[in-house]
């Protein structure tokens, strides 16, 4: 340890190189923060076009703007661009700012790895986006691209696509690696496990969640590029294969993948809650015993995505019952939340109300989620708009709502400059309207019978899926306007001060805004 | 009574939620808006714990939400400058672990009761195997040995807006499944391609068709009546656009459906021996190409390559016929294209490879050979 120990003086000697050359060199945590948020700002803003895409062609019943083929490649790209380029990059982007500020430590432990886990990104989705123009066609064969639909029957970019799931996996095991390593090893002085900022545990499971199941989605993808290229017969029944072995082998990592996206959300919103309710987190160790018990269970229940593929009975009840289980600790965090709201003295600072927003929408997820939970009733909302509506509602005001939030908590923190209030308030409520008018109604659409992935639907659904449409486009614009405030902020506005909010804690708070390109050279001590 | 309260709740709650965007009116029908009773045992009981758990999560919604909005109304930092301190309480975290751990047990006995009904998978009365291809299903009645294809009817002009829409667009079929009243009918799922998946919503049946295993589903309708579903397993182009239908009558009804059936398979058999001229069979093809191969090779005969390739000009429909017939009858490996040689009988088989030597200024460029119904049998022939 003694070799990293410096005085305080040599900090200024180490500013940002100039020019182009910083980006693309550069070992710094925060800078590397930035390059995910804005990668995964423009990816939002892309798989967000394809989603607009989607929305018009279903505004009216019939074919209006696009054929059925390329309504496919837009709603399998739309997925996989907004799971792997938007969210997942979005909380490693946060991960990168915010945990060696939140551990005192000066940066994350394997700067160069940060590097290039960022930097090999642009080249996968420029890869899978370049496949757009490839003869054939993109993708088509959904984001869970079930064999043999994805293998024997699609059109020849499967196998850019497969390179492209390649290197996503990589950046994310790379990037896990350092969140892990960087934890377990540079903690400031005192800062035991049960210390720890709920954001810091929660990436620190997610962490292990990704290196868990990221090499079992390599494996599939190489399973099928085997049988598309090298005459094996792994999901291929003609060949003694099993097409629902892709389904288990994609679900086992599938499912903890869903949870990679929410528990840094439950993460930040604990942070966002605590500070303005200005009152102590309720709960925190069984906040970490609850993420804990969600991780553990995430490997248990992936086949309750696959209800409907003919398991034998006993197989149903087990997963069944297991998926049941997750509403337990999942309920702990909601009750957690609202108990430190009780008694709090609370304000409503746009994060808050993203954060409050969080709360009761992702809890509407969770509830659709229980009722899908239970087998019987699976059978009649599988693969219809119930489905949509739940996973978009635990994803658009869950996990995205959660990183807008970390946005506006933390950006003074990392500009140094105040959000405009009353513009940013305009777009929580934009938003918030926009998402509750495009996916309620889904929920209804899909009880009444329409399943998902259709480009054209019966008269029944017309009214809903107008409505729909027209919320849809409502919450898209309203995330130019989200690019403008952060513009805007980036460039200037009210200085903030060090602890930026009130009932602010963490270590993150104790240093300048904006922070020092270089923080906390010399540990913090944490009693 | 207990019936009529229960849905004037519904409509209720439903208001409620709606008003808030929409004039209500607008929106009448509210069984637009939920899952629907069905018209069996099964399908009814999975209404019932449908409803049950969501009157649970609306319960529990309205005690969490309300405390969190009450917390939000009364605790601001306005009217409660002081925070309290208070950070955990052992009592209240067992309490809110235990509670909905009970909850969640009283809601997996039924369900797990349902789920064991619907596994009863023994033997039906009548056995149906119903087989998902891109992009329309086949029924085969095991017992009498009769089947056939059910295909989309809706026209292509309705879908592309060409034409006003019919009040069952794209919920309807050239030819329905057809079963009896108040019998138990077990279904035998499996598809020739890709992954699909069997959906009637009335019947509460919903089962993936996977290509080399066979799933089981079983109903005993009690109404006679149209049943109309989906597929719901994304299959590729046109996964939208192959629906199930499905006709419940009387038995009466039934046994005279299956006597004509099985005299259409006669008469078929007779055609097949009859001669054919060029025209009767390219004018018979045309119906067959539309009704089988526009989805991918377009009625221009233009494809969409690379994936389907283009039939007009093509160099096997030109001049090699023998090829022609080999890909009709087989498939080709590895490709979209699968083997027709139990989806179309003999006479439509010929009439359609004729069909496409003819098409498109196909037999003016090419050796204008074409095929009659006897070829298909001959082909069909074991060889030694």
């Amino acid at each position: 340890m003694s070799a990293v120990i410096e005085s305080h003086h040599d900090d200024h000697h180490h500013g940002p190189a100039k020019g182009i050359m910083r980006w693309v060199l550069t070992t710094n945590h925060k800078d590397i923060g930035s390059l995910y948020l804005w990668f995964s700002f423009a990816m939002f803003l892309i798989g967000g076009a394809m989603a607009m895409v989607i929305r018009a062609e279903l505004f009216q019943p019939g074919m209006q703007i696009v054929e059925p083929a390329f309504y496919n490649q837009m709603l399998t790209l739309h997925g996989l661009i907004m799971v792997f380029g938007a969210v997942m990059p979005a909380f490693v982007g946060l991960a990168n700012w915010l945990v060696p500020m939140m551990i005192g430590a000066p940066d994350m432990a394997l700067p160069r790895l940060n590097n290039l886990s960022f930097w090999i990104l642009p080249f996968a989705f420029g890869i899978l986006l370049s496949s757009l123009f490839m003869e054939g066609g993109a993708p088509n064969f959904g984001w869970t691209f079930y064999a043999p639909l994805s293998t024997t029957y699609a059109p020849p970019s499967v196998t850019f696509f497969i390179f492209s799931v390649h290197i996503m996996g990589a950046s994310s095991i790379m990037g896990s690696i350092n969140v892990i390593v960087t934890i377990m090893n540079m903690r400031a002085p005192g800062m035991d496990l049960m210390k720890m900022p709920l954001f810091v545990w929660s990436w620190l499971i997610t962490a292990y969640l990704l290196i868990a199941v990221m090499p079992v989605l390599a494996g599939a993808v190489t399973m099928m590029l085997m049988d598309i290229h090298f005459g094996t017969s792994f999901f291929n029944a003609a060949g003694g294969g099993d097409p629902v072995l892709f389904q288990h082998i994609f679900w086992f990592f599938g499912h903890p993948e869903v949870y990679i996206m929410i528990l840094p959300a439950f993460g930040i919103t604990s942070h966002i809650i605590e500070t303005f309710a200005r009152k102590q987190l309720f709960g925190y160790s069984s906040m970490v015993w609850a993420m804990l018990s969600i991780a553990i269970l995430s490997f248990v229940v992936w086949a309750h995505h696959m209800f409907t593929v003919g398991m034998p009975l006993a197989a149903e009840l087990f997963f069944m019952w297991a998926t049941m289980l997750i509403a337990v600790p999942t309920g702990v965090k909601v009750f957690n939340w609202v108990a430190t709201m009780f008694r709090g003295s609370i304000t409503y600072e746009t994060p808050m109300l993203f954060a409050i927003a969080f709360v009761v929408l992702f809890t509407i997820g969770g509830f659709s989620g229980l009722m899908l939970a239970i087998t019987p009733a699976d059978f009649q909302y599988h693969d219809t708009y119930f489905v949509v509506a739940h996973f978009h509602y635990v994803l658009v005001p869950g996990s995205v709502f959660s990183i807008m939030a970390a946005v506006y908590y933390w950006i003074p923190k990392w500009t140094g400059n105040m959000y405009d209030e009353r513009l940013s308030r305009l777009h929580f409520w934009l938003s918030f309207v926009g998402v509750n008018v495009t996916f309620f109604p889904q929920h209804w659409i899909g009880l009444a019978g329409m399943p998902r992935r259709y480009p054209d639907y019966a008269l029944q659904f017309a009214d809903w899926n107008m409505v729909s449409t027209a919320g849809a486009f409502l919450f898209g614009a309203s995330q130019v306007l989200f690019l403008f405030i952060v513009l805007k902020t980036v460039l200037g506005g009210k200085k903030a001060t060090p602890e930026v909010w009130e009932g602010a804690r963490g270590l993150e708070w104790t240093v300048d805004s904006p922070a020092p390109y270089h923080t906390f050279s010399t540990p913090p001590k944490v009693s | 009574m207990f019936q009529r309260l229960k849905n004037n709740y519904r409509t209720i709650f439903y208001s409620l939620l709606t008003t808030s965007f929409y004039p209500a009116k607008a929106f009448a029908q509210w069984d637009n808006m939920n899952m629907r009773e069905g018209v069996t045992q099964v399908s009814r009981d999975v209404f019932e714990l449908h409803m049950l758990i969501f009157y649970i999560c609306v319960a529990i919604g309205t005690l969490v939400f309300g405390v969190m909005f009450f917390s939000l109304f009364r605790y601001t930092k306005k009217r409660n400058p002081v925070p309290a301190t208070f950070h955990e309480s052992t009592k209240l975290e067992f309490a809110w672990t235990l509670v909905p751990f009970l909850i969640l047990v009283a809601m997996a006995v039924p369900a797990s009761k349902t789920l064991q009904d619907i596994y009863q998978d023994e033997e039906g009365e009548i056995n149906i195997q119903v087989v998902g291809y891109q992009w329309k299903w086949e029924y085969k009645y095991l017992e009498d040995d009769i089947n056939f294809f059910s295909n989309l009817s809706t026209d292509q002009d309705e879908i592309y807006n060409l034409v006003p829409k019919g009040e069952n667009y794209l919920l309807e079929v050239d030819e329905p499944l057809i079963i009896p009243v108040n019998t138990r009918v077990r279904f035998l799922i499996t598809a020739n391609d890709v992954i699909h998946s069997w959906w009637v919503p009335d019947f509460a049946i919903k089962q993936d068709a996977i290509p080399g295993f066979i799933n089981t589903a079983w109903t005993k309708v009690e109404e006679p009546g149209i049943y109309r579903g989906n597929c719901t397993e994304l299959c590729g182009k046109n996964h939208g656009f192959m629906p199930v239908v499905v006709k419940v009558v009387e038995q009466e009804e039934y046994d005279n459906w299956i006597i004509s059936k099985k005299n259409e398979a006669i008469k078929l058999a007779e055609l097949t021996e009859k001669e054919w001229s060029l025209a009767e069979l390219t004018s018979r093809g045309e119906g067959v190409y539309e009704k089988n191969c526009v989805a991918c090779h377009q009625a221009s005969g233009q494809g969409m390559p690379p994936i389907f390739p283009a039939l007009a000009g093509s160099e096997i429909a030109l001049y090699d016929k023998s090829r022609h017939l080999e890909i009709l009858m087989e498939g080709v490996q590895g490709a979209a294209m699968q083997s027709y040689a139990n989806q179309l009988s003999e006479v439509d088989m010929a009439a359609v490879i004729t069909y496409t030597r003819q098409a498109w200024g196909n037999a003016e460029n090419g050796d204008g050979a074409y095929v009659v119904p006897k070829d298909i049998v001959e082909y069909k022939k074991p060889k030694i």
